[in-house]
């Protein structure tokens, strides 16, 4: 089973620095979960893990192996490692659930199709959906289709799974679902994965440890206990969800900066 | 004062001028590396046939009609000017070989290129657009699949393949199309309509025709794949992305019919 090692990434878009110098190590067989408030670049992270996105510096081990040095062809074939469920589920819509789910089988190995309907049953009732496969994405609800996206990210059987805020736009319940399907991944299938979430309830419920991701870096990785009780002001402000801190404190300073550079604009004018 | 106020707004207009400049320049370069990217991915295995066939059926069975339609009347209003013109110089024999030449040489071709803009050239922007911004082509990656050759590749040949096939049902019903005005409403003579159009007509008319009809069906395919691959920012994007993808492969078809053109005869 791998260990995900992250040393000194940095990922710039233009001039924005989205990541810079940051350091993540995933050990194997557990689940981390990222933190972070919105933007501060968590899908950045685990798209860059998978190789969607270059790593402008730094390097990511996979097994020992860096990613971000590979060609195209090595990378396909360390991406047959990983499942990745997205934040919209990301379902192929001019394909039906059973396609969907057997996309990657059908792709990748040339099991006979009388398998493959077996192994795409087989995943879509561990994530407790059946005789669906017909229906379309556009029939299913919001939860439907993250379940059904997690069947799909499975039925190759990867030994590491990438979540993409695995809860957002869910009800509570079905957020809860799918926070005990997350954790019945690892527990049966052992695999390896990275979540990435705002929401602290799911964070606590699903992580063996938890990082937080806040202006490029990893600042505090910890257990759910630790985290809860940290020391940090930046840390205990996302934690626990208050409007007034460290981390709305500089955007506040920010929109004032803005303000004044504004009105003494004007004035220079006048 | 005023004078500084007009550097400003001078320097503003070259300067959003230049950025048009090379984004042109950027889009083009795009291009070409994501043409680069097909060839190399072309020959890998997996094979994409069936995606092919299932692209060409889109290309070209669902596109027939709009490409019959056009170029029956391409045909037809041809006949219909070429006759009243013609008359004045008591040449009417010659509508025959005007229909065939033009349907054959320009007009079948680039009709159904302008109409495979439109109608292809959309339905692929708009489809790998929302695949874009739905990360399902994201979702493709991390499926083991390259985008560029599950989506473009099979595109792109089907395209360039299936376009000459539809402009040689084109240049068919065009030039019946022609002998049905000519003969029928105009009262030209059956068979010296049928001679004249015979008579002129040389095989290089009908395939650098289709050629064009070739490379229109590859551009179209590849500016509006590109298109949709850049698209962001949900359905807005998408929008413009298959507004720049109609607009610019009918531009491309005008543009590039004129150096073909001009390099064949």
């Amino acid at each position: 089973m791998p260990t995900i090692e992250i040393r000194g990434l940095c990922k710039r878009f233009g001039k924005k620095v989205v990541l810079d110098g940051l350091d993540l190590v995933v050990p194997q067989g557990r689940n981390t979960v990222v933190i972070g408030g919105s933007g501060t670049g968590k899908s950045v992270l685990i798209k860059c893990v998978v190789g969607l996105l270059r790593a402008d510096e730094g390097e990511i081990r996979i097994d020992g192996e860096d990613v971000t040095k590979m060609d195209e062809r090595e990378l396909v074939r360390v991406r047959q490692k990983f499942g990745m469920l997205f934040q919209g589920a990301a379902l192929f819509d001019s394909m039906n659930v059973g396609e969907n789910v057997a996309f990657a089988l059908r792709r990748l190995r040339r099991y006979p199709e009388r398998q493959i309907q077996d192994v795409v049953e087989e995943k879509l009732a561990m994530v407790g959906l059946r005789d669906i496969q017909h229906l379309t994405p556009a029939e299913l609800s919001g939860g439907m289709k993250k379940r059904v996206g997690l069947a799909r990210a499975i039925a190759s059987e990867p030994e590491i799974l990438l979540y993409d805020e695995p809860t957002t736009g869910l009800d509570p319940i079905m957020a809860d679902v799918i926070n005990e399907l997350i954790i019945r991944m690892r527990e049966s299938l052992g695999v390896t994965s990275i979540s990435i979430t705002h929401d602290m309830a799911s964070a606590y419920k699903i992580a063996d440890s938890i990082a937080m991701l806040y202006k490029g870096k990893i600042i505090e990785v910890g257990t759910p206990a630790e985290i809860r009780h940290s020391a940090s002001p930046v840390v205990s402000q996302f934690v626990e969800g208050r409007a007034v801190g460290p981390i709305t404190a500089e955007h506040e300073e920010f929109v004032r900066f803005v303000r004044g550079s504004g009105e003494s604009g004007e004035r220079k004018e006048q | 004062m005023a004078k500084e106020g007009n550097r400003i707004g001078l320097n503003a207009a070259l300067e959003k001028f230049g950025t048009r400049v090379f984004g042109m320049l950027e889009d083009l370069g795009n291009i070409f590396v994501l043409l680069l990217q097909c060839v190399s991915w072309v020959f890998r295995p997996p094979s994409e046939f069936r995606n092919i066939v299932k692209q060409m059926e889109e290309v070209g069975i669902r596109s027939m009609p709009v490409v019959l339609v056009t170029a029956t009347f391409t045909g037809m209003v041809i006949a219909l000017q070429s006759w009243s013109g013609f008359q004045r110089f008591q040449a009417t024999s010659l509508v025959g070989s005007v229909v065939a030449l033009s349907i054959t040489r320009e007009l079948g071709p680039v009709f159904a290129g302008l109409m495979v803009s439109g109608r292809v050239g959309a339905a692929m922007a708009a489809e790998l657009g929302t695949m874009k911004v739905t990360e399902q082509i994201d979702a493709l990656v991390t499926l083991a699949t390259n985008p560029v050759k599950y989506l473009v590749v099979p595109r792109v040949i089907a395209a360039t393949v299936v376009l000459p096939i539809l402009v040689v049902f084109a240049d068919l019903v065009g030039i019946l199309g022609g002998y049905f005005v000519a003969v029928y409403l105009l009262g030209a003579n059956s068979y010296v309509y049928i001679n004249k159009t015979y008579q002129y007509l040389e095989f290089k008319d009908i395939y650098t025709g289709l050629v064009k009809a070739a490379v229109f069906g590859f551009l179209i395919a590849i500016i509006s794949c590109y298109n949709g691959f850049i698209a962001q920012g949900g359905a807005e994007g998408v929008g413009r992305a298959t507004m720049r993808a109609v607009v610019a492969s009918s531009m491309v078809v005008l543009i590039s019919d004129y150096f073909m053109t001009s390099l064949m005869f």
